[in-house]
């Protein structure tokens, strides 16, 4: 066993060589933190967690249908529709451009429910139509992404929503310590929670282990008495309860909600968890993995936004950076052959 | 001009962990064949896709006609006359006999005098030239998925052949064949000896090496061990080179006594009108149910459809003598029948999931801790126990199990059922593709576990498995049963006329 042992500097290199991506970046924060007096920042940095907390939770969501060789292209959309749920359901009693004027002031403990349920049940229908109706999760949730779009235009009526309760976006943009110094925001502390709670069911779990199994192979783990239409179904499932949460958690902390938010937030979360090293060929996969990938991409955009870098432009840098991390990360496994 | 049309030498292959190759070497004669031998993980399939170009060779040349060549990739190698039919098939299903010969290579012709088109008329030409050629008779428009096994076998020969080889590599080629389909082969075999073809034969089947092979390279643990005249071998000199020691007992003495009868199936029909039907067996404690049949005989069908994997119209099972309402695989782990499936890699193992997580995968309820986590000791105890048990050979638990040999992958298989403790056991094919020292292996676990008062059914190609280890085997045709005979009194002879028994 002592072969596994390697001494600090090997494992360091190891781990260079295992992430060039990571480390480039990290070089670049650091550059383009030497040129530009805030990037080094306790605003800058909360800023960052906050942004990174919340594409967290997308990337957990949908990293159980990735290793499982699915895919859920309504992520985004469905962070949409629990925005809208939310907005209309969180707006103060007293403004004047409630939506939905007949119901009382809710409280906001009882809207994250409702929202959780939404989330479920949006969850649960991409798991029916993949397990039950044998769609491919391409196209399944490329048809429930459009259908959940519709419905949030409806209910939102396509406007903006605003006028939240106070208590919903300073509790959520809170924070433990001063803003001028060091401070933690209490989306940081939401993301760890949950990073350690995939973490646990992902390698200490039966639900976990099927996870892996189906996307290792599906036949066999059918074979091996895994109940893969359930589990299957219990990943969607999960999935939709994560983007709910956090797409709670994104209309209070942008202070608004409407229709098209969150679009595009399902190919982001795709991307980080492709650069973390979760494999679309099925049953590879880590969460330290998928937080690293979210980490990167949101740092990309901070360090270009310093940089000043037309908008236009981060796009194509962005896109760059996905092709050139998966195209790394996969010349690891050709090169054992 | 060489005596050899092509040579390789001093071959060395690492892969992380294992020397898969040490100096090995073959040389070829123009028009023989010559069979490679060795256990399975001995190094034959790597050292055939070295010279095939699909792994890069670490040390060593390979000389053509006396000539230092380099074989970058399989185009390559294919271009120089080398062509390899793989041990599994690689067609595919969707596209057209002619097609699937002519990939990559689709013969081309220019439309209005200048756009490049395939040429499909040329294409299906040569195709029906070329499957004239290994004596079959199909049309060349048929699409590849609705060919038998051997047919698409064929079809790979063909498309070899057309490729004007000098050298053609048959890894296992009789695995999945019935014994006239690996008649015909033997006759496109001594066609392509008489065209000065030089074939490389991979078998672990003595009579077949002894009847075709004219040389016999032996490997063992990726070293050359020697190269001999087939006519100077005899099937236990070959396996005592193979193996680097006597065997003595190729079975080992069976001490389980059978009792009452615990299982039975009546009248068990598939919804597919042309796969089992009607059939009606008991199967007793302790007891080992040997079913023979030809290929075809929907043997692993039936068994499928017993545990769930497949549908049924009719009939029950009853496990003593209570009905067991089976429709999926969870419903017959639940009640204590398992299942090691024929096809190890399409339905047995995760590939990318380590030794543990796939031994452990159907038993995961015994290793939690308050109900839902996993204790990851009582899952490496596990390991160990079938480590040590089965002799498996792994670097760790951790180890990805497609890098283990196919006879180290179907012990962690045989331990991911065991550690259900499961009252039935059906295996399918258990020892397919497994080396000499390891069949024995497992061998004795079967053995062991009848012992213990297990019922076993093995579904078996090999005659001499079968009656060297069945109490009483089952024969299949054409999905009927056509009859049962006592282990003792079995023969080469009363299987075969069972098995031959078409209405």
């Amino acid at each position: 066993m002592n072969k596994n042992k390697q001494s600090t500097g090997a494992k360091i290199i190891g781990l260079i060589k295992g992430n060039p991506i990571v480390l480039l970046l990290v070089i670049a924060a650091i550059v383009v933190g030497c040129l530009k007096d805030n990037f080094f920042s306790w605003a800058n940095f909360s800023n960052l967690m906050s942004n990174t907390a919340i594409r967290f939770l997308i990337a957990l969501g949908v990293s159980g249908c990735l290793i499982t060789k699915g895919t859920d292209l309504s992520a985004g959309r469905q962070v949409g529709f629990a925005a809208v749920v939310a907005g209309i359901l969180c707006q103060k009693g007293d403004y004047s451009g409630r939506l939905w004027k007949f119901m009382p002031e809710m409280n906001i403990g009882i809207v994250f429910l409702i929202v959780l349920v939404v989330g479920l049940v949006w969850g649960l229908i991409n798991g029916l139509i993949v397990t039950k109706l044998h769609v491919p999760p391409f196209i399944a949730t490329l048809g429930t992404q459009t259908i959940i779009y519709g419905i949030s235009l409806v209910i939102s009526d396509a406007q903006p929503i605003g006028g939240f309760q106070k208590i919903y976006t300073t509790l959520i943009n809170g924070r433990i310590g001063d803003t001028r110094s060091f401070h933690l925001p209490y989306l940081l502390f939401v993301a760890a929670i949950f990073g350690v709670l995939f973490w646990f069911i992902y390698n200490k779990t039966r639900h976990g282990k099927y996870m892996y199994a189906i996307g290792g192979n599906e036949v066999a783990a059918e074979v091996s008495g895994v109940n893969t239409t359930f589990t299957l179904i219990r990943i969607y499932a999960t999935a939709g309860v994560m983007y709910a949460i956090a797409g709670y958690l994104l209309a209070a902390k942008s202070g608004g909600a409407s229709a098209s938010m969150g679009q595009g937030y399902e190919l982001e979360a795709i991307a980080g968890c492709t650069i973390g090293g979760v494999s679309t060929t099925g049953g590879i996969g880590t969460v330290p993995g998928i937080l690293i990938g979210v980490l990167v991409f949101e740092l990309l955009k901070i360090i270009l936004q310093f940089l000043g870098v037309n908008p236009y432009y981060n796009y194509v840098v962005q896109g760059l950076v996905i092709v050139l991390a998966v195209s790394l990360d996969i010349r690891k496994y050709i090169a054992k052959k | 001009m060489s005596e050899y049309v092509l040579e390789m030498g001093g071959v060395c292959k690492s892969f992380p962990g294992v020397k898969a190759l040490d100096h090995a070497q073959l040389k070829l004669r123009p028009g023989k064949v010559h069979a490679l031998m060795g256990e399975n993980g001995a190094g034959k399939s790597t050292l055939m896709k070295c010279m095939f170009g699909i792994f890069k060779m670490d040390e060593g040349e390979i000389r053509m006609d006396g000539k230092p060549v380099t074989i970058t990739d399989p185009m390559d190698a294919l271009n120089k006359g080398i062509a390899m039919v793989h041990q599994e098939l690689q067609p595919i299903p969707a596209r057209t006999v002619g097609e699937n010969i002519f990939l990559g290579r689709y013969p081309m012709k220019k439309a209005l005098g200048f756009i490049p088109i395939v040429d499909h008329k040329k294409m299906y030409d040569d195709t029906a030239e070329l499957l004239r050629k290994v004596r079959m008779t199909f049309d060349p428009r048929q699409k590849v998925g609705e060919l038998s096994v051997s047919q698409m076998q064929s079809v790979e020969i063909a498309k070899a052949v057309s490729a004007n080889c000098r050298v053609l590599i048959l890894d296992e080629p009789t695995s999945s064949l019935t014994s006239n389909e690996v008649e015909a082969l033997f006759r496109i075999i001594d066609d392509l000896k008489a065209e000065n073809v030089a074939v490389v034969y991979i078998s672990h089947k003595m009579d077949e090496i002894l009847r075709i092979a004219d040389d016999v390279t032996i490997m063992r643990d990726g070293k050359y061990i020697g190269t001999w005249l087939a006519s100077e071998l005899t099937t236990d000199k070959i396996i005592t080179q193979m193996v680097g020691r006597e065997l003595t007992n190729l079975y080992p003495l069976r001490t389980n006594v059978p009792g009452e009868v615990v299982f039975e199936v009546k009248d068990f029909t598939s919804i597919n009108p042309r796969s089992f039907r009607h059939v009606n067996f008991q199967l007793r404690k302790g007891e080992i149910l040997g079913v023979g049949g030809l290929v075809g005989a929907q043997r692993t069908e039936l068994m499928e459809g017993l545990f769930g994997i497949r549908s049924h119209t009719t009939g029950e099972i009853l496990y003593q003598g209570k009905p067991l309402p089976i429709t999926r695989p969870k419903d017959a782990i639940d009640h204590g029948i398992a299942m090691l499936t024929e096809d190890r890699r399409g339905s047995g193992i995760m590939g990318v999931l380590s030794v543990a997580d796939n031994i452990s995968i159907s038993s995961l309820n015994k290793y939690l801790d308050h109900g839902f986590a996993i204790n990851g000791k009582k899952v490496e105890q596990l390991v160990q126990d079938n480590v040590q048990k089965m002799n498996i050979k792994t670097p760790s638990s951790k180890t990805q199990i497609k890098s283990l040999s196919g006879g180290n992958q179907q012990k962690v298989l045989v331990g991911r059922w065991l550690a259900n403790d499961p009252d039935v056991l059906i295996l399918d094919e258990p020892t397919r593709g497994i080396d000499v020292g390891a069949k024995y292996e497992i061998y004795c676990i079967i053995a062991d576990l009848a012992k213990e008062g297990k019922s076993i059914i093995m579904i078996s190609s090999e005659m001499s498995e079968l009656i060297g280890m069945s109490d009483r085997i089952m024969v299949m045709c054409d999905g009927r049963v056509t009859g049962f005979i006592d282990g003792n009194e079995a023969t080469q002879e009363n299987i075969m006329a069972l098995a031959t028994q078409f209405e």
